[in-house]
């Protein structure tokens, strides 16, 4: 009798320090776990060499111990504690102990214009990935590649999610963006053996990057009206078998033009995917599909998906909604292409096939339809899970499937599915 | 004039592929509205399966020194290889569809798509990275028919693929079983209530379509003996494709799109140079399906989408 006494004493306690904690972490804003965040990053840049000679690690982990981890699985006790002094206890005990006057700030901060507030989380992010990244080369290319992801799935959402078709053509865009923006730069900035001697001087390259970037844009979604045409007459698995019909299209289109160097590629792009540059891409991003997507346009995507002969009747332009969700869509990953262009600074025509496009369907599968949150979710993990689980080679394409199938069959959506993206919510005090 | 006769048979062989594969889609789809991406890749393990049943039985009669004849061998490899990849395409449906049958249609595409890389990559893990070649049963024998060069290869590929689409045929319409697979297809929801268990139907038709792509995979084998686990991929999707080009839903639509496929690729790479096959033929199929968005034979169900 008292022995199940006392065992129901300890779960209820662990219950009750768990909800302490849940509650004493949901009143922490966004300005303390950033501000949390950051001091754990510089904890990292100044004392992590010692700290990991202290707990025998062989070198600062690169990504929070998991590589490390499966490489010499004997070293995880002291991966874990690295993981706990750096960043976990500095985020946790900062974030409590600051709650106080960041939910101050927070709240003087709501009382002006959004846009200073905005600026401001930015501003500490990025000084947050700027210190992370210092450590390695290696954490710089992750970091820029999950950036990108990021784009790529907000953009796939536009039209799977937002307006519900099935469209498998995606590599597609991002090819012809990164080969159109890659054109441009080599064209206009460089010595190329392809294009002959550089027509501008390449100092002139880091204000004319988002320009390519946005030609490769547009000419992604000039390519996109191959599969928008026709979506006004098929819906659906038809709408399906066109965008995989474009997808083989343009692959094998550009394998075929030589003068662009066919299925060998195309290479020595400059270097201007900057960190800078591709957070600067990855915040337009957001905003502006966040902005689309409430708007008007962005609920006839809705209209759309959930019934198209009634939104028809409710006055919505089902032929303009569809051309204007694939084109943007594909203007993004366009975009999205050409910094991918920029920062591997070698294309092939086969990176954009089935297996990329496999990779972006897990991604807006995984965090979720029709939701901005879902999409860097998605992302974001699957990304992160991808490098993480590099050292089991082929295993990781059995482990990464299996993670996605089961989140299909217990959340059919996704993850994050279905959820509005409100900044004032997110950036305000939460006390 | 022989130099085309000898692409049609080409063709004919190729699109036999195709549409064994095609055959199987357009059943998935006719009963449980959707579509099965994991096909290929049924395709490739039931090719591997054949390729282990094939040398298990050359070195049986070697053991045992008998001599089986070739027709014989082939005719056993067929048959055991389709009736253990049945039960793969009855575990995938179990595993993989069964408990997605009311989400959203797209998680279930997406679904079979990871348990098709699944299958893929657990191939490779298991096998490794040597390509395996599957072992000869049926020595090739060429004849020349006025100018054309058939090989027995070629009309055994054909010939056996059209015997099993007749076999299909006769299955569907003169069998109950079959029967119930029709009303099945014409309300999936209404026709449990008369008894016939979606259940039962469900792994059934998943059975018979992922036994008619080992078939077309030992065919295949035959044909090019090379295999690899991502062989499915690319057969898979094109034959997704005619599947949808015949009419979704319809067999003998699938059947026929199939070896539609086959001669536009052949015919395109006769004619243009073979790097822009892939680009000629989806370039077709794209502007036949802008002008008959239901393919041949489909009927224009409601647009909605299930999500």
């Amino acid at each position: 009798m008292e022995s199940t006494q006392n065992s129901i004493s300890s779960s209820e306690s662990l219950l009750k320090i768990l909800s302490f904690i849940r509650r004493s972490l949901a009143v922490v804003p966004a300005l303390g776990w950033l501000i949390g965040i950051l001091c754990a990053v510089l904890i990292e840049y100044f004392f992590g060499d010692t700290l990991a000679v202290m707990l025998y690690l062989p070198k600062v982990p690169a990504l929070f111990g998991s590589t490390m981890v499966l490489k010499q699985p004997l070293i995880f006790p002291w991966a874990v504690l690295f993981v706990i002094i750096v960043y976990v206890l500095p985020v946790a005990v900062i974030a409590w102990l600051s709650v106080g006057w960041t939910n101050r700030a927070a709240a003087a901060l709501s009382r002006i214009p959004i846009w200073v507030s905005v600026l401001l989380h930015l501003g500490l992010l990025y000084a947050v990935l700027h210190v992370w990244t210092e450590a390695s080369d290696y954490r710089l290319q992750v970091a820029k590649l999950i950036m990108i992801a990021v784009m790529l799935t907000l953009s796939i959402n536009v039209i799977n999610g937002y307006m519900g078709e099935f469209s498998c053509s995606h590599p597609g865009f991002m090819a012809l963006g990164a080969y159109a923006s890659s054109i441009c730069t080599l064209l206009l900035f460089k010595q190329d053996r392809l294009f002959g001697a550089a027509l501008l001087p390449e100092s002139l390259g880091p204000i004319f990057f988002p320009v390519a970037l946005v030609i490769g844009g547009a000419v992604a979604a000039v390519g996109a009206l191959i599969v928008a045409i026709p979506s006004f007459r098929t819906r659906g698995d038809y709408l399906a078998i066109i965008s995989l019909a474009f997808m083989f299209i343009v692959k094998s289109a550009i394998e075929n033009i030589e003068p662009i160097g066919g299925p060998r590629g195309m290479g020595g792009q400059p270097h201007w995917s900057t960190l800078p540059a591709v957070f600067a891409g990855m915040a337009a991003c957001i905003w502006i599909i966040n902005n689309f997507v409430r708007s008007t346009m962005g609920k006839a995507l809705n209209a759309v998906r959930d019934n198209e002969i009634a939104a028809d009747a409710m006055t919505v332009n089902t032929r303009r909604t569809k051309m204007v969700a694939f084109l943007f869509g594909a203007f993004w990953a366009g975009v999205a292409g050409g910094f991918y262009a920029h920062e591997v600074r070698h294309v092939t025509p086969g990176s954009f096939g089935i297996q990329q496009l496999a990779e972006i369907l897990a991604m807006v599968y995984f965090g979720g339809l029709n939701s901005v949150v879902g999409s860097i979710v998605g992302a974001v993990s699957i990304s992160m899970i991808s490098e993480i689980l590099k050292p089991l080679g082929l295993y990781k394409w059995i482990i990464i499937p299996l993670i996605l199938v089961l989140v299909m069959i217990f959340r059919p959506t996704g993850l994050v599915a279905f959820r509005d993206f409100d900044i004032k919510k997110i950036l305000g005090a939460r006390r | 004039m022989d130099f085309f006769l000898q692409n049609v048979i080409n063709a004919l062989q190729w699109g036999s592929f195709y549409a064994l594969i095609a055959l199987g889609y357009s059943m998935v789809y006719s009963i449980l509205m959707l579509f099965n991406f994991t096909h290929g890749d049924i395709f490739m393990t039931g090719t591997y399966i054949g390729f282990g049943v094939a040398t298990g039985l050359l070195a049986l009669t070697a053991a045992v020194s008998w001599s089986l004849p070739g027709w014989l061998l082939l005719v056993l490899t067929i048959v055991i290889s389709m009736f253990i990849t049945s039960f793969l395409g009855v575990v995938v449906e179990r595993v993989g569809y069964r408990p997605l049958r009311d989400a959203p249609r797209a998680s279930a595409a997406i679904t079979g798509l990871m348990i098709g890389i699944m299958l893929e990559y657990g191939n490779l893990a298991v096998l490794g990275t040597r390509r395996l070649k599957f072992p000869t049963i049926i020595e090739t024998v060429t004849y020349d028919v006025g100018g054309v060069f058939l090989t027995n290869k070629k009309i055994l590929i054909v010939g056996v693929a059209l015997l099993l689409m007749i076999a299909l045929h006769q299955f569907i319409q003169k069998s109950r079983w079959g029967m119930a697979m029709r009303a099945m297809s014409y309300d999936f929801q209404v026709v449990p209530l008369m008894g016939v268990s979606l259940n039962v139907i469900a792994p059934l038709t998943f059975a018979i379509g992922s036994a008619l792509a080992a078939a077309g995979g030992i065919l295949y084998g035959m044909a090019y003996p090379v295999l690899d686990p991502f062989m499915g991929i690319l057969l898979g999707w094109k034959s997704f494709v005619a599947a949808i080009l015949g009419g979704r839903g319809s067999i003998l639509g699938a059947a026929l799109a199939g070896f539609l496929l086959g001669f536009i690729e052949i015919f395109t790479a006769m004619v243009f140079p073979s790097t822009f096959r892939d680009l000629i033929a989806y370039s077709i199929i794209l502007l036949i399906l802008t002008f008959r968005p239901y393919g041949f034979f489909g009927q224009a169900h409601s647009t909605q989408l299930r999500l």
